[in-house]
């Protein structure tokens, strides 16, 4: 069974052709291995029916010749995706027990190419947090831990069950969502590999908003090739989101191994911060060092804006929030508390069913647009944001194809360990990783070593629009030289 | 301050005259087979809730996708206006809280509308006209209907109008009394009908008008406005700012101010009330809608939306002045509404002899068929006479086969009776006599017999008409009136 489940999906698609296991034998190792590591939380909802009957029914497509890129490998999602007839929460007390009667268009090209849904994974109510200890579920587990310390950690956020659960064998992949890091920093914390699309690569529908201008779906899995296999099914163009964008979907897998001779790798030098760790500089050398050892060129770089970002960042993202969740307020759906009149009833449906990170980031949105600081706020910030997006342009104008960076500015922390005092502490983990959100650049995150204690450690490639694919060459190249990291099963 | 405005009707006060300033928000609805961002259906009087999409339920991780007939009908009106027509705008949200806005924000214009300034002419008492100026127009969600008689303790809403499209139009400041705004609403909704952008069905809320009112001495500085929201009958519109200009100056002349606030017009009083001030207005918080991206086309697109406008009614009233010869009243009259301009045309196509009977058939149209249609209150599009028949009728008194009083005897029958006028014309014996011989006849009889009549006719010459009447009522009107004329003053000498 441990065999089944510590497969990457590569080898699990290979297995499934050459009929050494079925999608049933594969679902129900993940079933069992999910039921033993509940003490995680990754899963808030488990669907082992749904499951087994996913995999019946592809194993009887791949009985006869049929299936897809994706036949019988079993996934989790993030409950942030929309799936018909399975309860999506976005982890938030205010959905209640919502069953959407429709299905996001990411996940429904999942099951279109043949993969298998586990159930759905934790993450910070609606997406915000940094730690997954917003989750109206409880925080996730981190399988990582400190060497020869019991202290829980946290996963990231806010995909911290995805994370959670590729890294402990949980599920082959799982989908996930960023909005300023929320796929690379739970990846970089939990040593799987997270890549953030170009905006609008992949469509919004159906996936519960959080910052519409800077969401984007995106995959984690347990290798660089894993996840360019998810990618491609989960990419591509939607009519029913007009923010994705018409571009013909790569065959990413195929990307994986291409020479990075000659590539202009950008190190950019505001990336490094005051303070850093040295094992996070040190990380940084050595992926440099692994690049430049396959052929590609190391160049400094300039992106002269870069400490606007996050500050920049926490103006957008809330003020679309504040508007994006105006729609829950108890009139048609998820938690009612009821009022004397309907202006009570938003009151107490919002007080109760919000979580306090979540009525922050409404009340600082809802903050930054009112009249008389709009100008000083909202506008400032996209106007931060268009030089963010400018100095990337210069940089790639300048022939680099790709930028490395570390994926955070430490590794795991542990539960209740920051933010308790001053949120901003928690907002400093996105630091490097707000800025691709911002530009709408697609990143990935790549398992890159260990700190002191025996915590992976990520580093981040940023790439071109819709250049995806030289995000996979460089990643693969990082992996190759890095090893892989698994945790020690301890739950 | 724009020149062209035309002064207005000056209202007397205790201290002089007082000008009424008024602007105007119009609220149309776009006519289209689906909302503005979801497929759902826009037909009005469904089953509560039974055109709603996920979209306009505002279901978790739905997305607006823009219709593009919604565009179209947005860009082809603006034309209609002669108005800039924006290549690129911007659609905002308008958040707000309230449950006939599921999403918590209103999907609208702001800043960058997809229509800015225009004009509008519109026509005046006397045959007058002022030109309105336009400021732009925007494209925007309908909201949803609450319910508040279903239940003793809760309301209900219907989302059927949630997101469907309105094209907010919004005048310039240039309207000066109650006459001109009323003749700016007909107007507009005219050029709406034609275009067939709206259907400008004010009892079903298709159209409805949010008016800025205000009073100053002539030429003096701009008041504090007053907003009369959502109303949705011209002849209200008209009551409200006649009640609301004579309420400002009231205050005024007491040496009160005007508070800037939303009233509401009731009209079973005739007046307006506070609705809320300024103080509690809300903000709106707009802020460019994420979901969407900036709306786009080109010129080439513009044009080719250009060339294809239908006739506008100021073109057609243009066209029937210059080429049949109509006053400019009965022009305005007949493209008023297009459905009667479409009749009149009809009439015009079945003519023997357009240049001869153009006008002719104008008169008809306009005062016997739509006096007779008023008086017993049918539409022209369910006009008992047809415009072939009324073509009919018109030609045969063109011709000379029927007079002008018969020729309403036989209105009578196909309005009543219905049937083809010449046949009827044909089988009743109503052709008009002009067989001189036989007018002859009967003048000879009739000076005959009344031999003292004869002597006082060549007395006073104006006499003779006892003689006309006499011979037509022996020829039970039929006698062509001309040709019994010149054979009384032959046989009488005068």
């Amino acid at each position: 069974m441990t065999d089944l489940t510590s497969m990457t999906i590569a080898e699990a698609k290979a297995g499934l052709a050459n009929k050494s296991f079925t999608s049933l034998e594969l679902t129900d190792a993940h079933l069992a291995a999910m039921e033993a590591a509940r003490s995680l939380n990754a899963f808030v909802l488990e669907t082992p029916d749904q499951a087994r009957a996913m995999a019946r029914a592809i194993d009887a497509r791949i009985a006869k010749g049929e299936g897809g890129p994706l036949a019988g490998i079993p996934l989790g999602i993030k409950d942030l995706f929309a799936t018909k007839g399975v309860r999506t929460t976005a982890c938030s007390k205010i959905l209640g027990n919502f069953v959407p009667p429709y299905e996001s268009t990411v996940t429904s090209q999942l099951w279109r190419d043949g993969a298998v849904m586990l159930g759905k994974l934790n993450n910070d109510e609606f997406a915000m947090g940094s730690s997954n200890e917003t989750s109206c579920f409880g925080p996730v587990v981190n399988p990582w831990r400190r060497e020869g310390s019991n202290t829980t950690l946290v996963p990231g956020g806010s995909s911290g069950g995805s994370a959670s659960a590729v890294a402990a064998l949980l599920c082959m992949g799982a989908t996930a969502t960023d909005t300023g890091g929320s796929i690379r920093q739970p990846a970089a914390f939990t040593a799987t590999v997270g890549v953030k699309p170009t905006y609008g690569r992949c469509s919004r529908w159906g996936i519960v908003a959080f910052a519409s201008s800077l969401d984007q779906a995106g995959p984690m899995a347990r290798t660089v090739r894993d996840s360019a296999i998810l990618m491609r099914s989960m990419a591509g163009h939607d009519p029913k989101d007009t923010t994705s964008v018409d571009i013909g979907v790569p065959d990413y897998e195929a990307a994986i191994g291409k020479s990075v001779k000659g590539m202009k790798i950008g190190i950019p030098r505001e990336y490094r911060l005051d303070g850093m760790p040295t094992e996070i500089e040190k990380l940084w050398s050595e992926g440099a060092a692994w690049l430049k050892a396959a052929g590609a060129d190391l160049v400094e770089v300039s992106l002269p804006h870069t400490k606007y970002a996050l500050p920049a960042y926490y103006i957008v993202a809330p003020a679309e929030a504040s508007s994006n969740l105006a729609r829950y307020d108890g009139v048609r759906y998820g938690l009612r508390v009821p009022g004397r009149s309907i202006g009570e009833l938003y009151e107490n449906t919002r007080a109760e069913g919000f979580g306090d990170e979540v009525r922050r980031r409404v009340m600082i949105g809802t903050y930054v647009l009112s009249a008389g600081y709009y100008d000083a706020y909202y506008l400032r910030a996209q106007k931060v944001r268009t030089l963010i997006k400018k100095d990337f342009e210069d940089c790639f104008a300048k022939g680099i194809s790709a930028i490395l960076t570390p994926a955070t500015p430490s590794a795991a922390f542990g539960v209740g360990e920051k933010g308790g005092a001053d949120p901003v502490e928690m907002y400093l983990n996105d630091i490097f990783t707000v800025t691709v959100n911002m530009a709408g650049l697609p990143g990935i995150a790549v398992p890159a070593g260990k700190d002191a204690q025996g915590l992976p450690l990520g580093l981040q490639l940023i790439g071109r629009p819709f250049d995806e694919e030289t995000l996979f060459s460089l990643g693969e190249v990082v992996e190759q030289a890095a090893g892989r990291f698994t945790p020690q099963r301890w739950w | 301050m724009n020149v062209s405005v035309k002064p207005g009707k000056l209202i007397k006060g205790q201290t002089g005259d007082w000008e009424v300033v008024i602007g105007m928000e119009i609220h149309a609805q776009v006519t289209s087979k689906s909302k503005l961002f979801s497929g759902a259906s826009t037909e009005f009087g469904g089953e509560p809730n039974s055109h709603v999409s996920l979209v306009d339920a505002a279901m978790p991780g739905m997305l607006p996708v823009i219709n593009e007939e919604c565009v179209r009908q947005a860009v082809r009106t603006g034309l209609g206006l002669n108005a800039q027509i924006n290549l690129r705008s911007v659609f905002d949200r308008k958040n707000y809280f309230y449950p006939d806005s599921p999403q918590g924000y209103q999907i609208s214009q702001y800043k960058s509308p997809i229509v800015g300034e225009g004009e509008v002419v519109v026509e005046l008492d006397g045959g007058k006209t002022a030109t309105i100026g336009i400021e732009r127009l925007h494209l925007e969600q309908d909201a949803g209907k609450l319910l508040h008689d279903q239940s003793p303790t809760m309301s209900y809403v219907d989302l059927n109008r949630c997101g469907v499209a309105l094209m907010e139009i919004v005048s310039k400041p240039d309207i000066r009394d109650s006459e001109q705004a009323k003749a700016y609403v007909t107007k507009l909704r005219s050029i709406l009908r034609y275009l067939g952008t709206c259907d400008g069905d004010m009892e079903k809320g298709s159209l409805r008008a949010d008016v800025n009112v205000s009073v100053r001495k002539p030429g003096g500085p701009l008041g504090t406005r007053c907003e009369i929201k959502n109303m949705n009958s011209i002849n209200f519109i008209g009551q409200a700012i006649e009640y609301e200009a004579r309420r400002q100056i009231e205050i005024i002349e007491d040496g009160g101010t005007i508070d800037q606030e939303t009233r509401l017009f009731d009209p079973n009083k005739g007046e307006t009330r506070s609705m809320r001030s300024k103080e509690e207005a809300h903000d709106y918080r707009y802020f460019p809608d994420p979901d969407l991206l900036p709306l786009e086309f080109t010129q080439s697109y513009v044009d080719e939306l250009k060339s294809k406008l239908p006739e506008l009614p100021d073109q057609k009233k243009a066209r029937f002045i210059e080429g049949l010869g109509l006053s400019p009243y009965d022009a305005s009259v007949l493209v008023a509404e297009r459905e009667s301009a479409v009749f009149y045309e009809t009439v015009l196509a079945g003519l023997a002899d357009k240049a001869r009977d153009g006008k002719l058939a104008a008169n008809w149209v306009i005062n016997e068929l739509f006096g007779r249609l008023n008086k017993e209150g049918h539409g022209i599009s369910d006009s008992p006479v047809s415009a072939a028949q009324l073509a009919a009728i018109v030609d045969l008194i063109g011709e000379g086969t029927i007079s002008g009083k018969i020729a309403k005897d036989l209105f009578e029958i196909v309005w009543t009776e219905g049937g083809d006028p010449r046949e009827l014309v044909e089988a009743r014996g109503m052709k008009q006599v002009t067989d001189l011989g036989a007018i002859e006849k009967v003048v000879d009889d009739i000076i005959a017999a009344n031999p003292d009549k004869v002597a006082q006719a060549k007395a006073k010459p104006q006499l003779a008409g006892w003689f006309v009447g006499q011979v037509m009522k022996q020829s039970g009107g039929k006698a062509n009136p001309q040709a019994v004329n010149d054979l009384l003053k032959a046989k009488l000498g005068i």
